[in-house]
């Protein structure tokens, strides 16, 4: 078993494992010791195979940014999860976990989302399941996000505001634990990122590792080589990051680069540059690096986009982060707008802003002997158009 | 202490320190002893409390925007032993005891009077393999929580890493819903009952009024009470109020 991975306890060095309320522990507990033996069985993988060709429509494209590359002087390719059905990678996790579901006979989906692309990927697959489905969301994310919102809507989903806290992501994932502690039985939670108790951390992981297995197939028959020097993405809670990663993990000469949302700036006091300013804590379940006061309390993060507006991080994140595996990089608001706005530009491709802070590495990245870059292109920017319209008016 | 297998009828209240002033925590405490409570649970507010339902949310909430710190009630509790003689138990999420620092904890704990601790999200695991040792060392007693789906066997083996008592859910839930007693509840408070458990059953988690107190008190040794006094302290905090609250339950 690969050092970077989850070991029997849970655990991805020091951090991960399941703070859990009893209140959870059964239904966690039926995931740990059901999720191997689900996922391995010939009647799921097949079922999920089909699922991401037909409906998703994968393999996404591994396209060559031929004007992009031309510019940073090195070898670019785009992981196209922008091409997915709903638009982003989510929808990769939320078919495997609804799978899941099913076979553990449940009845009722929750999911929490930030920006809403969760929770349309959620929506969605329960749809196509005819599931009952409930997503929290931040009352302010609900105003910031109306046509996501409304997508929910049209698919079947109730649509419940988080109300509490800072009424963003953070606050949603609190609402949707604690509708799980009340509805013990019949529901499933699908959580959308690397995050949560174990065995979500690498739960999600698994189900997103697609990008790099497929990535690693495309780059052979574009390239002659399956690795790349280079592997990069952003991170929130970071599960595109995981899956582009996956099965780089144990390749040792592939440098793994995630991408923070500084922000404002690092220092700024309006960040979420986690494995910056972060500190081993708990939250949502897992111990991982967390924003926090000294006191333990943790903070509100902030960034332009609210797919990485999160104050942790994966617990398999800060292991590849505290063992070196893995470079962790912020870039900031400005940063992330300017190179979303490039790559249209040059490629005719409108990033989600979560994307576009992998793209804006690219300018600070050092290109050593023309590199082999794969960038995961995580979502489209179509749910942006708003931001970028007031940030460069448009 | 009266926290005993034998005893009967013991009342215990909840509140969040800090709140709803940062310097109420033990003028409440004190007048809730004078007011016949039996033991206390004393909150340390966490910005991100997932067990808890909107009454405990706002309280933690406000008591954080007060100023109230893990730090702030040890200091507060300097002055617990001179004020109260009742036990004390503090409640709170496992974070901020990280941060603070697990074996600090503990030590700061024995050196101001605390009981024993209540940290739902430490799972019962870590808390063997990890802490256990500095919890012993100080003498203070973890208390771990059961829920209608916690399984027989883990019901024993929490008794057997018990100290104090047995914290029982009414129901599988967050803080501050109404227990509703239904067969369901009464054929599963009967089951704990008959598992003739070690330590004393407190059962916790929508208790909220004489009925559901006495209803509660049937199958245990004792009921929690939380939400529904902190609802009250929203609305009065002079020790009149909290001996009429208390009054209310015991009468």
């Amino acid at each position: 078993m690969s050092k970077y991975q989850v070991n029997q306890k849970g655990y991805y060095g020091n951090f991960g494992g399941a703070y859990v309320p009893e209140m959870l522990y059964p239904n966690v507990k039926e995931l740990q010791d059901q999720y191997l033996t689900i996922l391995d069985s010939e009647a799921f993988r097949s079922e999920f195979a089909k699922l991401l060709t037909d409906y998703v429509g994968r393999p996404s494209p591994l396209y060559h940014a031929n004007r992009l590359s031309e510019k940073y002087e090195a070898n670019i390719f785009l992981k196209r999860e922008d091409l997915n059905h709903t638009g982003a990678h989510k929808i990769n996790n939320t078919i495997g976990q609804i799978l899941l579901a099913e076979k553990l006979g449940k009845k009722r989906i929750i999911a929490e989302t930030g920006a809403g692309q969760h929770g349309v990927a959620t929506a969605t697959v329960c749809a196509l399941k005819g599931l009952e489905c409930v997503i929290y969301m931040g009352e302010i994310d609900i105003k910031r996000q109306a046509p996501n919102v409304a997508r929910m809507k049209m698919m079947g989903a109730k649509v419940i505001a988080a109300t509490s806290g800072s009424k963003t992501l953070k606050d949603a994932t609190n609402e949707a634990l604690r509708d799980w502690i009340n509805n013990p039985v019949d529901t499933h939670y699908i959580i959308g990122s690397v995050v949560g108790p174990h065995p979500y951390p690498d739960l999600v992981a698994r189900f997103q590792s697609v990008i790099s297995a497929e990535t690693k197939k495309q780059l052979q028959e574009k390239t002659g080589k399956s690795t790349p020097d280079i592997a990069m993405a952003c991170v929130g809670g970071g599960s595109n990051a995981a899956g582009m990663f996956y099965h780089f993990l144990d390749e040792e000469d592939v440098r793994l680069i995630a991408v923070e949302a500084a922000g404002k700036g690092v220092h700024s006091g309006e960040t979420a540059a986690t494995t910056q300013l972060g500190r081993e804590g708990v939250l949502h379940g897992s111990r991982s690096l967390l924003m926090q006061t000294d006191d333990g309390q943790v903070i509100e993060p902030y960034s332009i986009s609210a797919g990485l507006d999160y104050p942790g991080i994966g617990p398999q994140h800060a292991w590849l982060f505290q063992s070196k595996r893995g470079e962790y990089v912020s870039v900031t608001d400005d940063e992330a707008m300017k190179a979303g706005l490039l790559l249209t530009k040059l490629e005719g491709i409108i990033p989600a802003i979560e994307s576009a802070h992998a793209l804006a590495y690219l300018e600070k990245l050092q290109m050593d002997g023309h590199p082999t870059i794969v960038i995961c292109l995580s979502g489209r920017g179509d749910k942006d158009l708003d931001n970028y319209m007031n940030y460069f008016r448009f | 202490m009266k926290l005993h297998k034998n005893s009967k009828d013991l009342l215990s209240i909840y509140f969040t320190a800090g709140y709803p002033t940062l310097d109420s925590t033990l003028d409440i405490a004190e007048a809730l002893e004078k007011s016949g409570v039996d033991f206390l649970e004393v909150g340390f507010p966490y910005s991100d409390p997932v067990a808890d339902g909107p009454i405990i949310q706002e309280s933690s909430q406000i008591a954080l925007a007060n100023g109230m710190t893990l730090s702030m009630l040890f200091e507060q509790l300097k002055a617990l032993r001179s004020r109260v003689s009742i036990p004390v138990f503090l409640m709170g999420y496992f974070n901020p005891v990280l941060q603070f620092g697990v074996e600090n904890f503990c030590r700061a704990c024995k050196d101001v009077g605390v009981t024993g601790t209540i940290i739902p999200d430490l799972p019962m695991d870590e808390y063997e393999t990890l802490y256990q040792e500095a919890f012993e060392k100080n003498g203070i007693s973890n208390v771990f929580l059961v829920t209608p789906q916690t399984s027989e066997e883990r019901i024993r083996k929490i008794d057997q890493l018990s100290s104090s008592f047995i914290y029982l859910l009414s129901s599988n839930a967050t803080t501050g819903n109404q227990l509703d007693v239904q067969q369901e509840a009464e054929a599963y408070f009967q089951r704990i009952q008959s598992m003739n458990l070690t330590h004393p059953v407190i059962i916790g988690f929508g208790i909220h009024n004489k009925e559901t107190f006495k209803k509660a008190t049937t199958y245990a040794q004792g009921a929690i009470i939380g939400s529904a006094f902190v609802k009250q302290l929203t609305k009065n905090t002079d020790k009149k109020a909290i001996t009429n609250f208390i009054q209310s339950i015991r009468q």
